[in-house]
């Protein structure tokens, strides 16, 4: 059975924080407003919450990705020289 | 007869609440965008009811739209409700009615399979509200029988008074996505520069 | 020890190598393919950008996707400040860089090779394009440079890759990386060119070469860039696998008495003097201990200079440069910063201390890149050498008696 779980592209969320407000179970909040994700698949019985709150976003920031079992070692992002 | 009566009122009816709905629903979406958010509000409520007003009034809109056509005394086809200026009856009143449910379809549709259609299409086919909302109060105005009835009048003021006022809090008041400025700053700095 | 290979040749009071003498001491250059990843392989040489990655196995990533339409970025931007190896290396040795690149094109199959180089960096810039013109037309019309926009975050590979596409080069979330979907969703190899200059080299000389000029199991030389207390400051080329006190004996000396070592700049991190002397400088060694030796930066901070205040310096300036396109990056570390400077302006809050600990865990990894967690890591590495430090300046809340 494909585990999901929930990913989120940082550069479009703008802190709306209507994901938090529906899915506190595994969604809270920085100091700063902005979405803080427990890491990890999420239970059958959660994913409801988790599609609201997908849904919820404004800029389609959140996703629902299945979790790779292991994922190939890609070269890490280069940090700036 | 009395069916014709019945099929007129519902269509009159049906018309007012959609514009209440309507207008709500704009205000709505005012306050989402504006991040209205109190203890006993949560920004969910806001969106939610943005979403299932606007549903609700896309049905009486519906039923508003049906029983106009239907009506004999009206002679309206179906072409008229989709093909604006097409009606002789009340052809330019009507027309812009017309106008005003079809951008209200676009946005409808957009809405449902925003996951599809992308953020910035969403987005911008979302800003014809700000079309379809006055044009629909101008074709009230114009084809409503009621219009200058006492009620009709009072709804239409409450309704247009709620969208303006909403509309220039929206305008006064600074985007609440802390980071814009900063991001349009940012992005200046690093763009690529025209080459002379 | 000073086993030149990227440096060997005209001294650096020559400026760049022109063409007809780089093709006379080192001949044409070899053609790229799968057997020189193979041989890359074997040779250990590791990113030179700062994230000390197998470059074998970079390329291998693009060349196994699409052949033929693949993209190569030769990675020039260098927006770290304390760093200057890459335009030196750019500056004296363009056609090396430009063999790498092209080298590294026929290997994974690109169609398209940029040259990215950072626009405020005029005698690099200027030597490649001069460069360019002395090279064949063939090669010449593969190749296009690009001015990389003087920010910190500009040399990030999604960053370079976005602005390749449209114009702005801000950090993108991934996935997509690029090695999977870069320059017009083609696989693109972003890769540093002091990387791209020892490619082009071990295609000519081979593994075994390589792996003789490092010392103790490393391979290779590495350019590094020596800063701070030290007599003579500036870029050297060293073998891989010598220490930091052979480092800092050729830089001149420590001029004074070190109080600790910045290792791979901004993004690095403070090592108390005591055990820097005998760290030993070797990218891939380094990285397996779980440290990093980042871009090649070594500076030293004097006992006299206020690790404090550096360190406010470095955060302030490492929160100016975030994008402003991840909450938790930009409110982040203009916290840390805004926390940092008042704990080195000795007029700290009671609770600043505490909460650095508490924000430096709120950011890492929030942010769509890897600049917020560099920037957390330097801090860390403030707070551990630095912890004396902290303690004495965050006790205080007086304000200053006016």
């Amino acid at each position: 059975m494909a585990q999901t779980e929930l990913w989120i592209d940082r550069t479009k969320c703008d802190g709306s924080r209507l994901c938090a407000e529906l899915f506190p179970e595994r969604i809270s909040l920085d100091d700063w407003g902005y979405p803080i994700i427990a890491p990890g698949p999420i239970p059958a019985a959660l994913m409801p919450h988790a599609q609201k709150a997908v849904d919820s976003c404004p800029v389609l920031a959140l996703a629902l990705r299945r979790v790779e079992r292991r994922p190939p070692p890609p070269p890490p992002a280069v940090k700036p020289t | 007869m009395l069916n014709d009566t019945l099929l007129w009122y519902t269509t009159r009816g049906a018309g007012a609440v959609s514009l209440v709905l309507l207008s709500a629903v704009v205000v709505l979406g005012v306050l989402s965008s504006l991040r209205f958010e109190v203890p006993s509000w949560p920004r969910f409520l806001t969106t939610g009811l943005h979403r299932n007003l606007a549903l609700t009034a896309v049905v009486f809109l519906a039923l508003h739209i049906v029983t106009a056509v239907v009506d004999p005394f009206t002679h309206l086809g179906w072409l008229a409700a989709v093909i604006p200026f097409s009606s002789y009856y009340r052809t330019f009143w009507l027309g812009l009615g017309v106008i005003a449910v079809e951008l209200l379809v676009a946005i409808t549709i957009t809405s449902l399979v925003r996951g599809l259609v992308g953020h910035s299409a969403w987005r911008a086919i979302h800003w014809l509200a700000y079309a379809s909302w006055p044009i629909a109060v101008v074709h009230g105005f114009g084809t409503g029988t009621d219009n200058l009835s006492a009620w009709m009048l009072a709804i239409d003021v409450v309704c247009i008074a709620a969208v303006v006022v909403s509309i220039g809090a929206r305008m006064l008041m600074r985007s609440p996505d802390p980071l814009a400025a900063d991001r349009a700053r940012f992005r200046e700095r690093v763009s690529r520069k025209v080459i002379k | 020890m000073t086993l030149l290979s990227l440096f060997a040749g005209p001294p650096a009071a020559a400026g760049a190598e022109s063409f007809r003498d780089h093709a006379k001491r080192l001949g044409h250059r070899p053609r790229g393919d799968h057997a020189l990843i193979d041989t890359l392989d074997r040779s250990g040489l590791v990113g030179r950008g700062g994230a000390s990655f197998p470059v074998a196995v970079k390329w291998r990533s693009v060349a196994g996707r699409d052949r033929g339409s693949a993209v190569v970025i030769a990675n020039g931007a260098e927006g770290e400040p304390l760093s200057r190896k890459d335009r030196t290396l750019m500056a004296l040795r363009p056609h090396l860089v430009i063999d790498g690149a092209l080298i590294a094109a026929e290997a994974v199959g690109a169609s398209r090779t940029l040259l990215y180089i950072g626009e405020a960096h005029g005698a690099a810039t200027a030597a490649i394009t001069r460069a360019l013109s002395e090279r064949p037309a063939a090669e010449l019309a593969r190749l296009t440079l690009l001015g990389a926009p003087p920010s910190y975050v500009a040399g990030e590979e999604s960053a370079a890759v976005n602005f390749v596409n449209s114009g702005v080069a801000a950090p993108l979330a991934v996935p997509p990386r690029p090695f999977e979907k870069g320059v017009d969703g083609r696989p693109t190899l972003v890769q540093n060119v002091e990387s791209l200059a020892h490619a082009a080299l071990i295609a000519r000389f081979g593994d075994a070469w390589f792996q003789s000029l490092g010392r103790h199991n490393a391979a290779g030389t590495i350019l590094l860039t020596v800063s701070g207390a030290v007599a003579k400051a500036g870029v050297i080329e060293v073998s891989s696998g010598c220490s930091v006190d052979e480092v800092l004996a050729l830089a001149g000396g420590v001029s004074g008495k070190a109080r600790a070592v910045l290792l791979g700049g901004y993004f690095g991190g403070w090592i108390n003097a005591d055990r820097a002397g005998s760290m030993i400088l070797d990218p891939s060694g380094l990285r397996a201990a779980g440290g990093s030796l980042g871009c090649g930066v070594v500076s030293v901070l004097d006992e006299s200079a206020d690790p404090l205040d550096v360190s406010a310096r470095i955060m302030q300036h490492l929160a100016n440069e975030s994008a402003a396109q991840c909450g938790p990056c930009f409110f982040g570390l203009r916290s840390l910063s805004a926390a940092t400077t008042r704990i080195a302006a000795r007029q700290a809050d009671h609770g600043d201390l505490p909460q650095l600990h508490r924000w430096t865990a709120m950011v890492k990894g929030r942010g769509a890149c890897r600049h917020p967690d560099g920037a957390v890591a330097f801090l860390q590495s403030a707070l551990t050498v630095f912890e004396p430090e902290f303690a004495a300046a965050a006790g205080t809340r007086g304000r200053r008696a006016s």
